[in-house]
C-alpha cells in the first residue's frame, strides 16, 4: 500500500516536486473512493477540493435544458479532476460522476491556497502544474469543438 | 538546326504548297492547320493551301491578341493563336460508353469504338511539338493509359514548321526547345522569304520521308540552310532574357505564401481561359447523365478546369474555396509540380494564357515578382 | 483487365468502364452508413489489398471512390465496402438493396504498409468513417497474428450512436490478444466510456513507441492531431502512416483533380508516411 507522498509524486502533474513542497502538499491530501455513480462535485457548488485520479473513470457532465445531461470529458487514472479551486471564483464548472469505482487522492484546496499564500514560490509552481493541466484540457475541447466527424463543414 | 531526318532536306516553293496537302490527302489523312476566322487564326479543316492565313501575323500583348497584315504573304507569319492541337488529340467532349438496364437489373456497358481518323497536323510550331509530347507522357506513360488519347495519337501525321517571329508573349527558349523543331515531327518546314517565297522541307520518320517523296521538290542550296538557320537565330534572339527559369520548381514550393498570391489573386477572375488556351492543361471530369426514364446511361469526359469552384469540392467542403488557392494550384503546377508528377515542366513557353487572359496576368511577371519578393525578404 | 504492377494497363477506356457487381448483402451501421458486400456478375476486379478503393458507380448518377473495408482474404471475389450517405451518389449507393446492381472500377491506389510493422507493435488509429479503411488491416494481422507485436485499435466518434461496428469492436475488445479503445466527442446519459478526443486514448495505450507502427485514418485535422500525439509518445514519423482523400474523378491519374502539391492522390497514395506528407498539409488551402 503507497503512501500518499509516493501517490503523489508518482504523478505527471506532480513531478519534480521538492521534498519540501511535497509535504507541504501531501499535508492537505487524503485518500478517497467513490461507488459507480456517485457524485464527487456539484456544477455550481463551491470549489474546494481537486483529485488525483489512481483508478477508475470520471464523467464531467453539464445539464442543457432540451438535450439533458450531456458528458462533455471522461479524466482517468494519473489525470487531474478539478481546477476551479485555484482561481475565483472557485465554483465547479462541471458535475463530477463516477463512472465506475473511482479510488482517488482528495486535495483541500482552501488549505493549499493559504499555503499558496503564505509561500509564494510554492504558489507559483502550483500555477504552472495547472496551468500545463488546463493548456491540455483546452487544446483537446478544441478539437472537439470542431465535431470533425460531423456532417458538413461550410 | 538540326535535322533528324531520314532523307536529305529538300524546297518546296511557296506555290506548290497543295502539293503537299494533297499527297497527305492520298496518303488518308483529314487535314488540320491554321486558318483565319473570326479575328483569329484557329486550327480547322484545310480544303486548300488558299486557307491558309497567307500574309497575316499576330500582335499579342497580356491581354491582347491581334491580327495584323503583313507585306510579305508568309503563310506562317504568326506565333501561335488560341486554339492548340489538345482540340484534336483531347477533345473536349468525348462519350466513353453507353450504358443500358437489362430485365436482371444489371446493367450492359457499350464502351465508345476507339476513334480512327487519321489526321494530319499542319503548322505545328515546335512549342506545340513539345506541348504534346508533354501529353503524351501525361497520358501514354503512366500505369494508366488513355485508349482514346493513344488512338487519336497513333493515327495522327505531324507536319511542323519553325517559328521565325515569335509574339512578344513568347518564351520557348526559357521552358522548352525553342523555335527550331527538332524531333518528334514526321516533316519540318522551315519558311524562307528572302530571295523567293519557299520552304525547306525535312523528314523526321519514315512516314515524312514517304511523303517528302512525292513532292515537287528540288535540292537545298548552303543558301537555303542558312537561311533556315538564321529564321531559327533570329527567333531565338528576340525571345533572349524573357523569362528567369532558375530553380524554378524549388523557388515557387519555397513561396507558396507569398504576399504575391494574394495580388495576383485580386486581378485573376478564375475564367480558366488559361487551361482553355494552355496546350498542356489537361484537367477533365467525367459527366455520368441518364435518359429521363432511367433506363439507360452514359458517361462522357469533359474538359475541366482548376480555377472551376466545382473542382476541388468534397463531401465536406471544398479544399480550394479562394480564387488565391487555385491561381497556385494551376502556376504551381504548370511550373513546379508537374514535374514531380510527370518528369518534365509543364510549360513550353507558347504565351497563349498571357494573351487570352482577359485581365492580362502575365506568368513571367507573377514569377517575377515572387522571386523578387523573396530577395527582398532575404535582404531585410 | 490482366495487369501486374508495372506493365502499362491499357485503354483509359478499359479503366474508365464499370464491371457490373450484384449487392449480395446490404447492412446498416448507423443512422447515414451502411455496409455493402457486392459480388461480380460475371468478370470480377483484379484482388484488392487493405488500403486501396475502387470507385463505385450508381447507375446513371455517378461514381465516387471508397476504401475496401472488408475481411479480403475471407471475401474472395466478394467486396465489402462501408458508406457513408452524403451526396447524390453515396445516397443511391446506400439505397442499393440486395439483388441491386452497382459498377466497380479497380482496385486503385497504394496498400497499407502492413510488412513495415512485422515484429512491431501496430496500431490503428480511426476516426469517425476512418475505421472502414484500417478494418481489412485488422482483419489481415488477427489472421496472421503471431506476425505482430501488440495490436492496438484506437477509435473515436462523434457520439456512441455514430460508432461503426460497435458490435465487432466490442467483440474484439474481448479477445486476450488485441487492445481496442473506443472514446466519443460527446455523449448523453447511457455512455459509461471515454468522452473525448481519440488523441486522448494515446498516452495510456499499450504499445511500445520504440518499436511500433500506425496506421491512422480519419478527418485530415483529426490524422494530424493524432500524429502529432503519437509522436509526443515517441513514435518516429517514419513510421506513421496516414490515408490521404480529395476529390477524384478518374481514380486512374489521369484527370488531374486529385492533386496534393507534388502527388496524385489515386497514384501515388491514398496512404502515405506521415513525414512525407506533414509538411504540404500544413499549406492552407493547397
Amino acid at each position: 500500500m503507497r503512501t500518499l507522498d509516493a501517490l503523489i509524486v508518482e504523478s505527471p502533474v506532480f513531478e519534480g516536486l521538492d521534498q519540501d513542497q511535497l509535504e507541504l502538499i501531501a499535508g492537505c491530501a487524503s485518500n478517497t473512493v467513490f461507488a459507480a455513480g456517485e457524485r464527487l462535485f456539484r456544477e455550481g457548488d463551491q470549489a474546494d477540493t481537486f483529485f488525483l485520479l489512481r483508478h477508475g473513470l470520471v464523467a464531467l457532465d453539464a445539464y442543457v435544458p432540451n438535450r439533458g445531461q450531456l458528458t462533455v470529458e471522461t479524466v482517468g487514472p494519473g489525470e487531474i479532476v478539478g481546477w476551479s479551486w485555484l482561481l475565483p471564483p472557485h465554483r465547479w464548472h462541471f458535475t463530477g460522476r463516477a463512472v465506475e469505482l473511482v479510488r482517488a487522492v482528495q486535495f483541500d484546496g482552501a488549505c493549499l491556497r493559504k499555503k499558496c499564500d503564505e509561500d509564494p514560490l510554492l504558489g507559483y509552481d502550483l500555477l504552472t502544474r495547472f496551468a500545463q493541466v488546463l493548456v491540455s484540457r483546452l487544446q483537446a475541447t478544441r478539437l472537439q469543438l470542431m465535431d470533425v466527424y460531423g456532417d458538413k463543414h461550410d | 538546326m538540326p535535322s533528324k531526318g531520314t532523307s536529305e532536306p529538300a524546297v518546296l516553293a511557296a506555290e506548290d504548297f497543295d502539293a503537299l496537302l494533297d499527297a497527305l490527302r492520298d496518303e488518308g489523312y483529314r487535314v488540320v492547320g491554321p486558318t483565319v476566322r473570326d479575328g483569329a487564326i484557329v486550327y480547322a479543316e484545310l480544303g486548300a493551301a488558299s486557307a491558309l492565313p497567307a500574309g497575316w501575323t499576330d500582335e499579342q500583348a497580356p491581354g491582347s491578341y491581334r491580327l495584323e497584315r503583313r507585306e510579305d504573304g508568309a503563310l506562317f507569319g504568326y506565333a501561335v493563336g488560341p486554339h492548340s492541337w489538345k482540340q484534336e488529340l483531347l477533345p473536349p467532349r468525348v462519350r466513353l460508353w453507353q450504358t443500358r438496364r437489362q430485365q436482371d437489373g444489371g446493367f450492359v456497358v457499350d464502351e465508345e469504338p476507339p476513334p480512327s481518323e487519321p489526321t494530319a497536323f499542319v503548322g505545328v510550331r515546335p512549342c506545340e511539338l513539345a506541348a504534346i509530347a508533354i501529353q503524351d507522357r501525361v497520358f501514354l506513360g503512366g500505369r494508366f493509359q488513355d485508349g482514346d488519347y493513344a488512338a487519336r495519337r497513333s493515327d495522327v501525321f505531324l507536319v511542323a514548321v519553325d517559328c521565325g517571329d515569335p509574339s512578344s508573349l513568347c518564351f520557348c527558349t526559357s521552358v522548352a526547345g525553342g523555335p527550331g523543331a527538332r524531333d518528334g515531327f514526321d516533316l519540318a518546314l522551315t519558311e524562307l522569304l528572302d530571295g523567293g517565297h519557299r520552304f525547306l522541307v525535312r523528314a523526321g520518320s519514315p512516314a515524312g520521308a514517304e511523303v517528302l517523296a512525292r513532292l515537287p521538290v528540288t535540292a537545298t542550296s548552303p543558301r537555303d540552310l542558312d537561311e533556315a538557320a538564321a529564321v531559327v537565330a533570329g527567333a531565338v534572339e528576340q525571345m533572349e532574357g524573357r523569362f528567369d527559369s532558375t530553380d524554378l520548381h524549388d523557388l515557387l514550393l519555397r513561396n507558396l505564401e507569398s504576399p504575391q498570391w494574394d495580388a495576383v489573386a485580386e486581378r485573376c477572375l478564375t475564367c480558366g481561359n488559361c487551361t482553355l488556351v494552355c496546350p498542356t492543361c489537361f484537367c477533365t471530369h467525367v459527366e455520368d447523365a441518364s435518359a429521363l426514364d432511367g433506363s439507360t446511361a452514359e458517361r462522357t469526359r469533359v474538359w475541366d478546369t482548376c480555377f472551376s469552384v466545382q473542382y476541388a469540392e468534397m463531401h465536406g467542403g471544398n479544399t480550394r474555396p479562394t480564387p488565391r488557392a487555385r491561381y497556385r494550384q494551376w502556376l504551381t503546377h504548370k511550373l513546379a509540380t508537374w514535374e514531380d508528377q510527370f518528369g518534365s515542366l509543364g510549360c513550353v513557353g507558347c504565351g497563349r494564357c498571357i494573351a487570352w487572359c482577359p485581365v492580362g496576368i502575365d506568368i513571367r511577371e507573377e514569377v517575377r515578382s515572387i522571386r523578387a519578393e523573396e530577395e527582398e525578404h532575404a535582404h531585410a | 483487365m490482366a495487369t501486374s504492377t508495372t506493365e502499362p494497363v491499357a485503354a483509359l477506356r478499359g479503366s474508365m468502364t464499370p464491371l457490373p457487381y450484384r449487392v449480395a448483402r446490404r447492412r446498416r451501421e448507423n443512422h447515414d452508413n451502411w455496409t455493402l458486400e457486392l459480388e461480380p456478375v460475371e468478370d470480377a476486379i483484379e484482388p484488392i489489398a487493405p488500403g486501396q478503393f475502387t470507385m463505385l458507380y450508381a447507375f446513371g448518377v455517378g461514381e465516387v471512390p471508397i476504401s475496401t473495408s472488408g475481411d479480403i482474404e475471407a471475401s474472395g471475389t466478394t467486396l465489402v465496402h462501408t458508406i457513408r450517405a452524403v451526396g447524390a451518389v453515396t445516397k443511391a449507393l446506400c439505397a442499393a438493396g440486395p439483388g441491386d446492381v452497382l459498377g466497380v472500377r479497380g482496385p486503385f491506389g497504394n496498400t497499407w504498409p502492413i510488412e513495415a510493422a512485422h515484429a512491431r507493435d501496430l496500431v490503428l488509429v480511426g476516426g469517425g468513417v476512418g475505421l472502414p479503411p484500417l478494418r481489412p488491416a485488422i482483419y489481415h494481422a488477427l489472421a496472421h497474428r503471431s506476425e505482430f507485436g501488440k495490436l492496438v485499435v484506437l477509435y473515436g466518434g462523434r457520439t456512441p450512436e455514430d460508432l461503426l461496428f460497435r458490435k465487432e469492436l466490442e467483440r474484439w475488445r474481448g479477445r486476450l490478444d488485441m487492445d481496442v479503445e473506443v472514446s466519443v466527442d460527446s455523449a448523453g446519459s447511457g455512455w459509461n466510456g471515454n468522452v473525448g478526443v481519440v488523441t486522448k486514448l494515446i498516452p495510456a495505450a499499450p504499445f511500445d513507441a520504440d518499436d511500433a507502427v500506425a496506421f491512422v485514418v480519419g478527418p485530415e485535422i483529426m490524422m494530424r492531431f493524432t500524429a502529432r500525439a503519437l509522436i509526443d509518445r515517441g513514435l518516429p514519423p517514419e513510421r506513421i502512416w496516414i490515408s490521404m482523400e480529395r476529390t477524384m474523378r478518374c481514380g486512374v491519374g489521369l484527370c488531374g483533380h486529385c492533386q496534393l502539391g507534388p502527388t496524385l492522390i489515386c497514384r501515388d497514395g491514398p496512404v502515405y508516411r506521415w513525414d512525407e506528407l506533414e509538411s504540404l498539409l500544413g499549406v492552407h488551402e493547397l
